[in-house]
């Protein structure tokens, strides 16, 4: 069954935002396990999240993560905030 | 005067080799002089403060690069890899210094004008400084800005024609060899099969959501140029299933010195004649070759596509007709925990273009839905394997068991039976058994 956006968008901004405090970078997989879902199904709400902007990629060049825009002490730190 | 001093990379450009550092120093020259008058949108002096900050970490033995970030063009997650300098007050031409992965054309062919575009495009909004096709095989431009980054894409896209490489836990930049546009040992269009699946997995390619990296190489015959083997989570490796063809009289003119063998490589010095019982039947892994009375034979149920003997008289010998390629999984090459040379799938596919490769998409999405499903973090493909066993993979991939699967039965068997396979499963009759079979 395919997922519902606005409902799976909630559950990964809540499971963020309440690990924030230790953790601001996640992997794919702990996006999909928060939806319980497929792969395929979890990328396609991870991507849309993207598009609009709530999710955005980090990425050590051999690794990609996923936080909540701006979260962590890159953005500030890099000047990336603007 | 240099900006700063570097006798650690100066010392670089004194051995027999051509030196990155004097490639470095070339084009800060060039860049100093602007004789094209470019109006560089990066620093113009981005190279000194590079090579300064590298003789830093020579001098440091630590690197003052930080590890990763979150810069990239909208919508991919790949192509753009974040560097930040931690020393960004002494060297502030390169506190910012991304690095892009630019996908290069299949069998890296090139015209002349498109490279100079590239090469204008990067000296005009970054480094000037590329790598062309090392390890990771795609164009490299390295070092730029945050603010040129949408620029360079949009330039890339839309008057190059040229998208960006995959990097993170993406479907790397795909890469083949040259393929049957030069190469006549090519067993199948390697350049079309690349250029059809970078094209098929763009999501992939540009959207992360694999445990780790991906690699596909595609070489168009066993003499593996690209090095897939080795190198590739997927190789695909061109093959032939009949004889190879043997030009019986090409081989007599081998045998009689009318062409050179090895067409005319190693003739750095003289070898002698040529001795084609040494140089060709006796190096045979298998042995399945002889050379009687002028005739050569092969017996090719034997022959494990070496390649040994077509590469050495390669008018005489070609691949037979009926080509295809192998598929073989697993390879990594990391710097930690050691190399892992790929392991056979299916040792021949058709790679037929009439239905759009289907048979080979087939066996990738079902290696992807099990490896994304099961993977750990940053685990490669070929770990997997290895944890879950290759009968596993056997099973997701719905591939049967063949000898070829099974390098050391008795020493390392890996293909069980199940219970379900095996008529009658493992519950017996003791009475009937006892028949048979005393005490």
């Amino acid at each position: 069954m395919a997922l519902e956006y606005e409902e799976s968008k909630q559950k990964i901004i809540e499971a963020l935002q309440k690990k924030s405090k230790s953790k601001s970078k996640f992997y794919f997989s702990d996006l999909a396990k928060i939806l319980d879902a497929k792969p395929r199904e979890a990328k396609k709400i991870v991507t849309q999240m993207v598009q609009e902007g709530i999710l955005e990629f980090w990425s050590s060049g051999s690794t990609s993560m996923y936080g909540l825009k701006g979260t962590g002490k890159q953005a500030g730190a890099e000047h990336e905030d603007g | 005067m240099a900006k700063h001093e570097t006798p650690l990379l100066d010392q670089l450009e004194s051995g027999p080799w051509p030196s990155f550092v004097s490639d470095m120093k070339q084009e800060a020259e060039s860049r100093a002089k602007n004789v094209n008058n470019v109006e560089f949108q990066i620093p113009k002096d981005v190279i000194e403060d590079l090579m300064g900050v590298l003789e830093l970490s020579y001098k440091d033995g630590t690197t003052h690069w930080k590890h990763g970030g979150i810069v990239g063009v909208f919508g991919y997650g790949g192509g753009v890899i974040g560097r930040y300098c931690d020393q960004p007050e002494s060297f502030p031409g390169v506190a910012h210094f991304h690095t892009l992965r630019v996908n290069q054309p299949s069998g890296h062919f090139y015209s002349t004008e498109y490279l100079r575009q590239l090469c204008d495009l990067w000296e005009f909004r970054g480094s000037g400084l590329t790598n062309m096709h090392g390890s990771t095989g795609d164009i490299i431009f390295l070092g730029t800005t945050t603010p040129q980054l949408e620029e360079i894409f949009y330039e890339m896209t839309h008057k190059l024609d040229q998208d960006l490489g995959g990097s993170g836990s993406n479907l790397r930049t795909p890469s083949d060899c040259i393929g049957q546009a030069r190469c006549e040992y090519a067993c199948y269009d390697t350049q079309d099969l690349c250029t059809h699946l970078t094209q098929e997995y763009q999501d992939e390619l540009h959207r992360p959501a694999f445990p780790y990296k991906f690699k596909f190489k595609f070489d168009g015959c066993p003499n593996c140029c690209v090095a897939s083997i080795a190198r590739a989570d997927m190789s695909f490796i061109g093959t032939w299933k009949d004889d190879i063809r043997i030009d019986q009289d090409a081989v007599k003119g081998y045998v009689n010195g009318e062409f050179k063998p090895n067409g005319g490589s190693h003739s750095g010095r003289d070898w002698g004649p040529f001795d084609i019982q040494k140089e060709v039947i006796d190096l045979c892994p298998t042995k399945c070759m002889r050379y009687e009375n002028g005739k050569l034979e092969i017996n090719n149920r034997e022959c494990t596509r070496c390649m040994h003997c077509i590469n050495v008289m390669p008018r005489a010998l070609r691949p037979g007709k009926q080509t295809g390629c192998s598929i073989l999984v697993g390879a990594k090459a990391p710097i930690l925990d050691g190399a892992q040379m790929s392991s056979l799938l299916l040792p021949f596919v058709e790679v037929n273009k009439e239905n759009d490769y289907q048979e080979v998409k087939d066996v990738i999405e079902s290696i992807w839905d099990w490896w994304m499903e099961e993977g750990k973090n940053r685990e490669r493909l070929g770990e997997l394997m290895k944890r879950q066993g290759f009968q596993k993979l056997l099973e997701v991939t719905g591939v049967d068991p063949i000898p070829q699967h099974v390098s050391e039965p008795r020493h390392n068997p890996y293909i069980f039976w199940k219970e379900e396979e095996v008529p009658g499963g493992w519950e017996r009759d003791i009475n009937e058994f006892r028949k048979h079979h005393k005490r």
